[in-house]
């Protein structure tokens, strides 16, 4: 591979805090450095004037289709889909028919993502067998065949004495544990935020409490065990607060959210549009606020897509019967640079929420600018406007919350390992 | 019938929400002369002569699907009823599925129930043809709602400036909701009365009065709508038991005289007697209009037919 110089670009890393123009060189598939002084012979330059360039966006929040819903979504699509929106790792989660309970499920998606060769894919692992949070999964294997965190993905581990065992083992192994914040027994049955709009539609609601009554037990449990513990998604005001707290008192505790959460609430289910049932639901104005306000002061600590494939029958359904999920990793960026563009928050302090942080928590590479990473980057264009629309994605399955919506920042090119996995037609 | 100035124009019939009050006096107004046709030993038309009336209910209903057939068939039309039982339509694909092959029959009105709330108005966007919601899991019923207000009217003289309570399973109801819209929108006052479980939560907005005491919620009140409470209520701990909820909430004598002395007692039907309604309350032809209602419903749902096939007749 030819070296190659990216010249003239804004380079955002928030790692470092660098927001400047400027260089970059990379070698063999890794930064070699940044404004360098000497440029060796036969390196391919690119122009980068006008554009930014950033570390790779890391998406920790995924499903592939892979295995048992290939109709929905493939290790081939959706990497395509992640190229074209930025994404140059993502970790994929467990719930698959059968689900990534077992060290030859993690293999099995370790050997489809090297297939494929673009952007990078990472297994979590269950945190119990069967995601059915009645006994804990191999962690300690499923670990050593390259799980990356543990969870249960849509469901949360909802017996405190399993969760109890699960932090406390999984903090042996330094392990992250995701919990998806929703007290399963008060959220029974509902398909949209309890609220006025859904006692207006007739559908059985979701309190917003169901989240942070989640979050508080869980927060006992790891005070006790020490265990390190990431809620997501996150979308009410009560839970961004109760992490804060748990913050401040020093817990190994961080929380995502996603880029619905951070655009969306609960008026899109007007009309029973079923592309807007998400779970968690989205919630009232109010909420919607409070986990912006909690992204801007770092509570917040990730953005993920939580993309989630559906195909059409899925969809096409009665509110209640219809599927929960949106696709949404090849317009993470675009939507959520709209909190860019109007003044809500730094472009660093955004990436911070998509690159380094994810790639932390998940202890990967990738996620920074600092020479001898990985050269996973996104080259954009922050003004390019653009329309999102159904034909116009990549993933199989189209199931977009934000078709039709005009956009602001346009990915021109994506690298992974210095390669480029997708470039915009100009 | 003259068609009046200010006539209802929509292709649907898909619920009380959004109808401004002229449309649904139009059709009260209408549905008044169709009263008095039915009284009449010769109650058929020749209105909708030549179109196709298809009644579509994927949940079990007596009642309405008859009602329904009665006032299709008193205008002229043909009738079609299909059942549809809820474990052969598992999958809402078949609804779009089954929408799609009954468009492609060319009927002129579709009349559908289903179990699930917004279903209705799904099915509605793949047919071409007017489709009245008869009922959609706990979202609305408008022609229940439209009837009650007949019913009402005729009794009253008035919606405006009566006061109404809706007792009992609130939660679950798509008679309440159309009601609950249909009345404030005529200018009457609502109050809802149940146990805190079964009520409405986060209508504040709504301009509604409620009532977990369901002496204080009767005080005075013009009007006893009275809901059904399904006995599967029970397992979801949303009432304990049937002894302690009709203790409570059921509608006896000794609670009904706190309402005004000619208060009305309306209940969809049907009763569960000894549940939500004692049933010497329920057959007190003085205070029940629960026979009236029964008969407002094929006059209502006559008025609502002759609407929506304007088109369908030639007109404009």
């Amino acid at each position: 591979m030819r070296p190659l110089l990216i010249a003239g670009a804004r380079l955002l890393d928030p790692a470092s805090g660098l927001d400047r123009t400027g260089d970059l060189l990379a070698v063999d598939g890794r930064i070699a450095a940044l404004d360098p002084a000497a440029v060796p012979d036969g390196a391919e330059r690119l122009d980068a004037h006008g554009l930014c360039l950033a570390p790779g966006l890391v998406d920790m929040r995924v499903r592939l289709g892979e295995p048992g819903a290939e109709h929905k979504e493939r290790f081939e699509s959706g990497c395509a889909a992640a190229a074209a929106g930025g994404v140059t790792a993502m970790a994929c989660l467990p719930d698959t028919t059968p689900p990534i309970d077992d060290p030859a499920m993690v293999e099995f998606v370790a050997r489809r993502a090297r297939r494929v060769r673009g952007t990078k894919v990472y297994p979590y692992a269950a945190v119990t067998k069967g995601l059915t949070g009645e006994q804990i999964a191999e962690m300690g294997l499923l670990r050593e065949a390259g799980a990356v965190a543990f969870s249960d993905a849509a469901r949360a581990v909802a017996s405190a004495r399993i969760m109890r065992r699960a932090l406390q083992y999984a903090s042996a192994l330094n392990a992250l544990v995701v919990q998806l914040p929703e007290e399963p027994t008060l959220a029974h049955g509902g398909v949209m935020n309890a609220g006025p709009i859904a006692s207006r539609l007739g559908l059985a609601g979701i309190p917003a409490v169901a989240e942070v009554i989640m979050i508080e037990r869980d927060l006992r449990l790891v005070e006790m065990t020490g265990a390190r513990y990431h809620a997501a998604p996150v979308t009410t005001a009560a839970a961004v607060a109760a992490i804060r707290r748990a913050k401040a008192q020093g817990l190994p505790v961080s929380c995502g959210t996603t880029p619905h959460h951070l655009a969306l609430n609960e008026l899109e289910v007007e009309g029973y549009r079923t592309f807007a049932k998400v779970s968690p639901p989205l919630r009232s104005e109010a909420d919607r606020l409070a986990v912006v306000q909690g992204l801007c002061d770092g509570t917040v600590d990730v953005i993920a897509s939580d993309h989630t494939p559906q195909d059409q029958d899925s969809k096409r359904l009665p509110f209640a019967s219809a599927e929960f999920g949106v696709v949404g990793v090849e317009t993470m960026l675009a939507v959520t640079l709209r909190l860019v563009h109007d003044g809500t928050i730094s472009l660093l302090e955004l990436f911070r929420a998509m690159t380094v942080a994810p790639a932390r928590l998940l202890g990967i590479e990738g996620g920074t600018l600092a020479p001898g990473a990985p050269a996973d980057l996104v080259l954009f264009d922050l003004e390019a406007p653009w329309r999102i629309t159904e034909t116009g994605l990549r993933s199989l399955s189209k199931n977009t919350a934000f078709e039709g919506r005009l956009v602001q920042g346009r990915v021109v090119r994506t690298l992974v390992d210095g390669r480029t996995v997708f470039a915009a037609v100009p | 019938m003259p068609e009046p100035d200010l006539a209802f124009r929509r292709q649907h019939l898909l619920g009380i929400e959004g109808l401004e009050a002229w449309e649904i006096l139009d059709l009260l107004e209408r549905a008044d002369a169709y009263v008095e046709l039915n009284r009449q030993t010769a109650k058929k038309l020749d209105l909708l002569r030549g179109l196709t009336q298809v009644n579509l209910f994927f949940e079990t209903s007596t009642r309405t699907r008859t009602s329904f057939e009665l006032a299709g068939k008193r205008l002229g039309a043909d009738v079609v009823n299909m059942s549809v039982g809820v474990s052969a339509i598992k999958k809402g694909e078949t609804l779009i599925d089954t929408a799609m092959t009954l468009n492609a029959m060319h009927p002129d009105v579709l009349v559908v129930r289903h179990h699930e709330s917004g279903a209705v108005a799904l099915l509605a966007r793949h047919v071409r043809c007017a489709v009245i919601n008869a009922g959609d899991g706990s979202h609305e019923h408008p022609t229940q709602a439209l009837l009650d207000a007949l019913t009402i009217r005729r009794r009253k003289g008035r919606i405006a400036g009566l006061t109404v309570a809706i007792c009992g399973d609130l939660l679950h109801s798509r008679v309440a909701r159309s009601n609950i819209l249909l009345l404030l929108a005529l200018g009457a006052r609502v109050r809802l009365i149940g146990p805190p479980t079964l009520l409405l939560p986060h209508v504040e907005g709504w301009g509604v009065e409620m009532h977990t005491d369901m002496r204080r919620g009767l005080t005075g009140v013009d009007v006893v709508m009275m809901l059904r409470l399904q006995t599967e209520r029970m397992q979801g701990s949303y009432v304990p038991s049937v002894r302690e909820y009709f203790h409570y909430y059921g509608l006896t004598y000794d609670k009904l005289a706190l309402a005004s002395p000619d208060a009305l007692v309306m209940h969809p039907g049907p009763m569960n007697r000894g549940v939500e309604i004692d049933g010497v309350v329920a057959d007190d032809i003085d205070r029940s209009a629960i026979l009236d209602q029964v008969e407002m419903g094929v006059a209502v749902r006559m008025a609502v037919l002759e609407a929506l096939t304007h088109r369908a007749r030639g007109g404009n």
